[in-house]
């Protein structure tokens, strides 16, 4: 196993603007051969700039993008064989049945007409789409495009495949279907880059990942380790279904002089919810901020408790939760399209 | 700058390699299967010159005989025009379902793809178009020599599939050129609407030479469409024609048969050099 000592994708000290604008300011990763790694940001924090600087697709302005240990700027023809890249929408032609794009797709990779016929026929049975495969892919349904994508992005048996929000917009069954896909790959020794805005997809994927915000690397390591990292317990407490803010700012300045209670954050996006953060050393935390509550007239209305999770990591290096960052990118979007 | 280098290298040499016409020929075959699947595109190909030659043909009946040049009406005189303007058409819109492509990602998967060049892609819209150009002439001659214009003889057939190969090469190439530098599909849709009938009016397509005032002859003669249109005009007035016939007295002098096939040809290259440059440096 000489693969094993050159990480499958190499980024260190990557930078990439458009105009004026950065997209990728500070992004610097590695990823093992063999595993499934992911990077997890809200919209607009530089992810999909990122992916398309190792597949070849933008020019970096600096840094170093590797693949298989071949920099990608100076021979990108030798790592587009390496690499399978499953862009974020789905860009099938519609007009062409699932087998002519997958045949479309072979010629590209110039493959031999039976090695093609017989790869096809593997990938096709792979993801299920062999009852489809002759019909155009304008009829497909959601989940059966981005399977079909993802058939494609396999074809030519990358040591890489790279997924680009891969179950953005799909059903729950879909997405279950492509994230069992996904461990398959892994066992088949294929190491997987993705990217995603949903914790829970990297959460339960990923080996490692990388946080980005903002064009920069925020955190990074398995998942375990992130939120040990971050430590403490949360518990989120309602004063009311929907507390108005200064009930909120309130309870806020109540909870927060508790001393195990190490942070507290108003959480607009929940209906104005407190999230805090304890050090509960084994001790009853939720019953202590009840009575405290109580002793200055307040009720509760209800609350839960949980081990820190990879959002509590974002908010932990951001101070605001990836729901709030998703609100923010989307505000400043549309607000951009009014001018 | 290392990677440039090799690119450039790489660029010159794949047109030898079967990787690089299998590339070709599997996107060439994509655009066939467009057109068998949505044949409107090819059923109005064909009816709009037949309407163009109909209705024009039909506007300048009762002009007086001879103006045209001698021994030809105008129906003669159009169809030259037409076929000219009806390939040039077809190739200025080949770069619009490219930058669809571009705008919906398809591109991309041809981007991420182990090209041995990426001038494959022009080629093969080229190839397409040029197919298409081909039979769409193929009509016209045979509608035009039912009206009465006659026909060219057989290798004047043959030199007229040339001309109307050379200048949808380069217009394709421009086409595609403008698909990959332009922003977006609306830049492309206007600037195609833009360049499209002056570019026809400022050439012979409609109207001799002699109907012009000084500075539209200057223009009408630098036109790369007079390139085409007189040549193949000749070779309907012609059947006893040879290389060094002169075609159209320009301005700048006489312009023999020969001489616009190698402007015809020095336009594809110039052409082909500029695709290849905007595709160097729009994509990585």
């Amino acid at each position: 196993m000489v693969m094993s000592d050159t990480p499958a994708v190499l980024v260190q000290q990557l930078q990439k603007r458009y105009g004026s604008t950065p997209a990728v300011v500070d992004v610097s990763f590695q990823v093992g051969s063999g595993q499934i790694y992911g990077i997890l940001g809200p919209n607009g924090a530089g992810k999909t700039t990122t992916l398309h600087c190792i597949c070849t697709l933008l020019r970096p302005d600096a840094g170093q993008v590797e693949v298989c240990g071949i920099p990608v700027q100076e021979n990108p023809k030798a790592v587009r064989e390496k690499l399978g890249f499953v862009a974020q929408e789905v860009a099938l032609d519609k007009v062409l049945t699932g087998r002519e794009l997958l045949q479309l797709q072979a010629d590209l990779y110039h493959m031999p007409r039976p090695l093609a016929q017989e790869r096809i026929a593997t990938v096709l049975q792979l993801l299920d789409l062999t009852d489809r495969a002759d019909e155009r892919t304008g009829t497909y349904s959601g989940g059966l495009r981005k399977r079909l994508d993802l058939a494609a992005g396999l074809l030519h048996q990358p040591q890489v495949l790279v997924l680009d929000e891969p179950t953005v917009g799909l059903d729950i069954q879909s997405r279950l279907v492509i994230w069992d896909f996904l461990r398959q790959l892994k066992n088949m020794g294929i190491t997987v880059l993705l990217s995603s805005h949903y914790l829970e997809e990297i959460d339960l994927l990923a080996d490692r990942v990388a946080i980005i915000d903002r064009g920069t690397v925020i955190a990074e390591g398995t998942p375990e380790e992130l939120k040990a990292r971050v430590g403490g317990e949360r518990i989120t407490v309602k004063l009311q279904e929907f507390a108005p803010k200064e009930l909120a700012e309130r309870g806020a300045a109540l909870l927060g002089s508790l001393p195990f209670v190490q942070q507290v954050l108003i959480n607009s996006a929940q209906g104005n919810a407190l999230n805090l953060v304890v050090q509960s050393n084994g001790e009853d935390p939720l019953g202590k901020i009840r009575s405290h509550l109580q002793a200055h007239g307040l009720e509760l209305f209800s609350s839960t408790q949980s081990r820190p999770s990879l959002d509590d990591v974002y908010l932990a290096a951001t101070g605001q939760t990836l729901l709030d960052a998703e609100l923010a990118a989307a505000e400043a979007a549309t607000g951009k399209k009014k001018k | 700058m290392t990677a440039t280098a090799s690119q450039i290298q790489s660029s010159r040499i794949p047109f030898l390699t079967a990787d690089f016409w299998q590339e070709t020929f599997a996107l060439t075959r994509r655009w066939f299967i467009q057109l068998k699947r949505r044949p409107t595109t090819l059923l109005v190909g064909i009816i709009q010159p037949l309407l163009w030659l109909i209705l024009f043909g039909a506007l300048f009946q009762n002009a007086p005989a001879g103006i045209f040049g001698a021994g030809q009406n105008y129906t003669q005189f159009l169809g030259a025009g037409v076929i000219v303007f009806t390939a040039f058409g077809g190739a200025l819109n080949a770069g619009v379902p490219v930058i669809f492509d571009r705008e919906f990602g398809f591109l991309n998967r041809l981007l991420v793809a182990p090209l041995t060049s990426r001038f494959s892609i022009v080629l093969a819209s080229s190839l397409f178009i040029v197919s298409l150009a081909l039979v769409q002439t193929a009509v016209i001659v045979g509608a035009d020599y039912a009206f009465g214009a006659g026909i060219p003889n057989g290798p004047g057939l043959a030199v007229v599939a040339l001309i109307v190969g050379l200048l949808v090469l380069g217009f394709t190439a421009l086409s595609l050129g403008l698909a990959f530098a332009m922003p977006g599909h609306q830049q492309l849709l206007a600037l195609i609407f833009l360049l499209n009938l002056p570019l026809i009016f400022s050439s012979t397509a409609l109207a001799p030479l002699s109907f012009m005032p000084l500075w539209l002859r200057w223009v009408a003669s630098l036109n790369p469409l007079t390139f085409a249109i007189e040549p193949i005009r000749h070779l309907y007035r012609s059947n006893d024609w040879s290389f060094a016939d002169v075609v159209l007295q320009a301005p700048w002098g006489d312009l023999t048969l020969a001489g616009s096939l190698g402007l015809l040809a020095g336009f594809v290259v110039v052409s082909v050099l500029l695709v290849q440059r905007v595709l160097r440096k729009s994509l990585a």
